[in-house]
């Protein structure tokens, strides 16, 4: 056994209002530069839908993450290391920037210039910012918010399905999905990178690509099939989500977990078992989710603990994931699922998939949404929405989906009867097989979690910080840092004049 | 003059590729990349860059074979002056049409795509300009001369002057006799040679060979040192916690 930790997140879909102020910040910290317009590092997804880049859940198109090849070993889709230099000169599988979308700016300044007493309001135009010239806005990274767009029913997701999802309004599902990278523990943009640029970090399992390292081989953009690494058209080198590290080794959570007004956000440590990836990686379709619970190492085991010692953990560490959410949500309730883990590279960003879908289609079809024996009849009975979480959560395995929306939707009621009637319902917890601590505990987990309890950020990254302070603080707030005013230098050359 | 254009430019132009190479590799990690613009433009890029890539090395690799190879080493293993001829005039027409078609593929795209415009800098510019004034004197020098006209033994002369500079004896006599084509051809050369490391051109020394062995997952730890004495898990929250609440820190002088 090799031990490791990972920082990982879960996020509560049913809390989720796509608002977009997790995208927005991050935008703001990290990608409102020159060469990154495009690029959203957390974007918020209406599902069903098309999502961003276009269609990027069609792996038959886009060749990212592993698969099983016939003898049954681990292999990238895209082709193993020589099929992929060969394709160098030339990636048949990259997303151009129209499966994104074109980023535009306005003219502002013909407001701001306006004369008064203008007979007619004078109107901004968009213009590209890839070109300069004048455009007209026709997709973007949230087009199909709340179903806006018309192409949700083109989602990759619902080929498999065995009943037609209806967009009519009112009879149709909706949920929001935000995402970021994964930092997977069995990473295909990793595995892709021809330079070895991108890296796992050891102490935290947090996916870097080094900048001074990458040459722009843009291997990593299509190997990863979530599409959460993007090529910067200024610098030529590759971006993707830190999992904002420079907050976290300050204690911090990230950016988009800090500014989450629905608070669905929860970040902590957990163990796992390197030598145990490549095999859960490698299990069945049917398997793949135990598979992966699997790699996790259950931090109250004292096995683990000396374990985790043994291997130089600090002690705060081996007390933090103890403390963690996310280790609570994924094995302790399972009630958190990964995103397509058909996808094979183990993501370490988990969903506790939404009810909310269910309880509209139990309204809808004449049933009370607030009791537990109707909503297990509507997830029994109606396959949508049911089918489709499953291809998003459980590669399909309905059982499981269904499962955790009986523990979800248990739990609703149980503390429903308990709060107004003042009555344990013990046959909801039998049918879900939970104890009421489990329950009550989970629902304080969900509902009123406080910021240190979502958060469980273990201490030695801080004592790295404190060091780092030492240095002399943030150079960009020097005498003629970034901060002051001036020119700011980003590389000797290739700086592109515009 | 001679002496000037045949040793001092051929030696000047090698010591500014091997010092603007350090220079860059030193100071530059960050600029160091192909610049790939397969994001904005894919259509041209699909069909052209790989006959521009697959073209270049058929031409390199001939450039070594006809200047670095003497020919009494090929007559000696019995390769024919004949044979010799025809390989290598095959060889290098049909590894230079891929060139010069991939080439003004990778042009064209740059005029054409509004978005390539954009990002094309002053020294790409400068390196496809040198680029295509290369071809065009390196195929004159091959179909019009070599291919359709009386032919000249450049492996008697040009290569001969070109290992000279190697064994610091270059022979500048050697050069004055070749046709003006190939005069140009071989100063056109050094000097490409010389704004090689100022260009995109460097990602060529990346080639990511060692990809083929190296483990799928790469592991790295992180670069700071880690403190000896941990503080306690509370005395951590209420740090980061004043540190939220804290008004913005003032400037640090270093």
């Amino acid at each position: 056994m090799r031990i490791r930790a990972q920082v990982a997140m879960v996020m509560n879909l049913d809390k989720c209002i796509g608002c977009h102020t997790c995208s927005v910040t991050c935008k703001q910290t990290w990608t409102n530069r020159e060469g990154t317009e495009y690029v959203w590092f957390n974007n918020v997804e209406t599902k069903p839908g098309i999502g961003y880049p276009k269609h990027y859940e069609d792996q038959e198109r886009w060749k990212g993450g592993w698969k099983l090849d016939g003898r049954g070993r681990l292999v990238l889709r895209s082709g193993g290391r020589a099929k992929r230099l060969s394709r160098i000169f030339a990636n048949p599988d990259l997303p151009t920037i129209d499966d994104y979308y074109e980023p535009a700016t306005f003219d502002k300044d013909v407001l701001v210039d306006a004369p008064a007493g203008l007979k007619d309001t004078p109107v901004k135009k968009p213009y590209s910012r890839l070109t300069g010239e004048p455009m007209s806005i026709a997709w973007g990274a949230n087009w199909e918010d709340s179903l806006g767009g018309d192409t949700a029913d083109q989602d990759p997701n619902l080929r498999s399905m065995t009943e037609k999802v209806t967009f009519e309004f009112e009879k149709t599902f909706m949920f929001h999905l935000p995402r970021i990278c994964e930092h997977c523990l069995n990473p295909a943009c990793v595995s892709a990178c021809p330079s070895g640029a991108m890296y796992k970090r050891e102490e935290d399992g947090i996916v870097l690509v080094d900048q001074d390292r990458c040459r722009g081989w843009r291997m990593c953009v299509s190997a990863c099939p979530y599409k959460k690494v993007y090529v910067n058209h200024a610098t030529g080198k590759a971006e993707k989500c830190t999992l904002c590290f420079p907050r976290l080794e300050a204690g911090q959570p990230t950016i988009c977990s800090e500014t989450c007004v629905g608070r669905l956000r929860y970040l902590g440590i957990l163990w796992y078992d390197e030598d145990a990836v490549l095999a859960a990686a490698s299990a069945p379709d049917e398997e793949l989710l135990d598979a992966q619970r699997a790699v996790f190492l259950d931090p109250f085991d004292p096995a683990v603990q000396r374990a985790a010692r043994d291997a130089g953990h600090p002690d705060d560490w081996i007390e933090a994931a103890t403390a963690s959410p996310v280790w609570k949500l994924i094995s302790e309730y399972r009630i958190a699922l990964p995103l397509h883990p058909e996808y094979r590279t183990l993501p370490m960003v988990w969903y506790v998939p939404p009810l909310s879908p269910v309880l509209d289609a139990a309204g809808a079809a004449g049933r009370d949404d607030t009791d537990a024996d109707d909503i297990f009849h509507t997830i029994q009975d109606l396959r949508i929405p049911v089918e489709y979480l499953a291809s998003l959560f459980t590669a399909g395995d309905t059982e499981v989906a269904g499962g955790v929306l009986m523990k979800l939707a248990a739990m609703r009621a149980y503390m429903r009867a308990r709060t107004l009637d003042g009555t344990v319902a013990s046959d909801l917890l039998d049918g879900i097989g939970m104890t009421a601590e489990q329950v009550e505990a989970m629902y304080r987990l969900l509902a009123v979690a406080k910021y240190d309890e979502r958060y469980v950020i273990p201490a030695a990254h801080a004592r790295t910080a404190a060091a780092l302070e030492d240095l002399g603080g943030c150079s960009l707030d020097g005498e003629g840092g970034p901060g002051m005013g001036g020119r700011v230098p980003v590389t000797i050359s290739g700086r592109r004049d515009r | 003059m001679s002496a000037l254009l045949w040793i001092v430019l051929p030696y000047t132009c090698l010591a500014v590729f091997v010092a603007g190479h350090v220079w860059r590799w030193r100071h530059d990690q960050f600029g160091w990349t192909t610049h790939t613009s397969q994001l904005l433009e894919n259509r041209l890029l699909r069909l052209g860059s790989p006959l521009f890539h697959l073209g270049a090395f058929g031409v390199i690799g001939g450039h070594a074979m006809g200047l670095l190879v003497p020919a009494s080493l090929t007559g000696a293993v019995g390769i024919s002056e004949h044979a010799y001829h025809l390989v290598s005039v095959t060889g290098g027409t049909i590894t230079g049409v891929m060139l010069v078609a991939g080439l003004a593929l990778l042009i064209a795209r740059r005029f054409v795509s509004g978005r390539i415009r954009r990002v094309t800098t002053t020294m790409d510019r400068i390196l496809y300009a040198a680029l295509t004034a290369m071809v065009v004197l390196g195929m004159s020098g091959t179909v019009v001369i070599n291919l359709f006209g009386d032919g000249y033994d450049y492996r008697e002369t040009i290569a001969v002057w070109f290992r000279g500079i190697f064994w610091f004896r270059p022979d500048p006599a050697l050069m004055t006799g070749a046709p003006l084509v190939f005069q140009l051809h071989a100063i056109g050369g050094f000097l490409f040679l010389a704004l090689w490391p100022f260009t995109r051109l460097v990602h060529v020394w990346s080639a990511p060979l060692a990809y083929l062995w190296r483990p799928y997952v790469v592991y790295r730890g992180r670069r700071t040192p880690a403190p000896a004495a941990p503080p306690t898990p509370a005395a951590v929250r209420n740090a980061t916690r004043d540190a939220r609440h804290a008004a913005p820190v003032a400037t640090v002088k270093r």
